[in-house]
């Protein structure tokens, strides 16, 4: 994109979004009492739908500066942290399966969902330096696989409805 | 047109295959944990990587397990009836305190915010008598 005012507008538009969802989240009851902390992952759509219609880059820097924003709001230096681990590892997956062109959009979210809770478990294990976190990570993979597919179905279904010269989305 | 039909169509039968693979994997992995694991007789606690306290399940007991600076920020640890569960503390999200009962051999419930890891192990595996408090 050429334009650079476009450009800084529509950054600001999907992070809010991004941030408004990360926010949605937090107020939704747990999905399961039993096992908190598992999260739907809902700003996933909005990266996922970025990542189909736009660029690789502008996902990239809308998910950074959500867990900027995320960690300004509500959080923690340590949250910090684990939202890093998770995002980046998240992002890097679903950017390569989205290049190497062998999954659809659940598919992509699936892996990115996975891969989010790998990498706060790898977070964990460095920081709490301790190795006996593979209960978490049984629970977490079908979590993140359960959270990707609905996520994935959101964003696939965005991706059909939202035309491509939406917003000028094409240019 | 028939081509991008093609390509849908394999897209969908490799997300049915990741799916199941992913879904193998956690399965394998809880078989693992559940059936060959058997049950633990200790709890072991550790804070930011550091050992704190080793208790014996068999043994009902009250311990606050406090972290921090200046030693306020509490866990309190319960074990009841041969299972372990953090019952308050005073970290922001109180995961830990909402985790369920621990007893079976490397279930662990973890405190982020305060660093605080408590795993259910085997004596034999903790070995030395003088860390058990």
């Amino acid at each position: 994109m050429r334009n650079k005012s476009k450009t800084t507008a529509f950054m600001g538009l999907f992070t809010a979004l991004a941030l408004i969802l990360a926010y949605v989240e937090v107020l939704l009851p747990p999905l399961f009492a039993s096992l908190p902390g598992i999260k739907m992952g809902l700003p996933n759509i909005i990266l996922v739908f970025l990542l189909y219609r736009r660029s690789a880059c502008s996902a990239i820097v809308v998910s950074l500066l959500r867990i900027a924003l995320v960690t300004m709001l509500f959080g923690n230096v340590m949250a910090l942290l684990y939202s890093l681990a998770g995002g980046i590892l998240s992002l890097v997956v679903m950017i390569l399966l989205r290049r190497w062109n062998v999954l659809s959009t659940v598919g992509v979210s699936v892996a990115g969902g996975v891969a989010h809770n790998v990498g706060q478990i790898l977070m964990a294990m460095l920081l709490l330096e301790t190795a006996e976190l593979g209960f978490y990570l049984v629970v977490l993979t079908v979590a993140g696989t359960l959270a990707g597919v609905f996520v994935g179905l959101c964003g696939s279904a965005l991706i059909r409805k939202i035309p491509a010269n939406f917003l000028f989305l094409d240019k | 047109m028939m081509k991008q039909k093609n390509v849908n169509k394999r897209h969908l039968r490799n997300d049915i295959l990741l799916i199941i693979v992913l879904l193998l994997v956690a399965a394998t992995g809880a078989a693992y944990l559940f059936l060959f694991r058997g049950f633990g007789d200790v709890v072991k606690v550790t804070v930011d990587g550091e050992l704190y306290g080793v208790y014996s399940l068999s043994q009902d007991r009250t311990e606050d397990i406090s972290t921090g600076e200046d030693g306020r920020q509490l866990n309190r640890l319960v074990i009841r009836e041969g299972k372990a569960f953090i019952q308050t503390a005073t970290c922001p999200d109180g995961i830990c305190a909402a985790h369920r009962a621990i007893f079976r051999n490397g279930e662990s419930i973890v405190c982020l915010p305060h660093g605080v890891v408590v795993t259910v192990t085997t004596a034999q595996t903790q070995g030395e008598p003088d860390v058990v408090v």
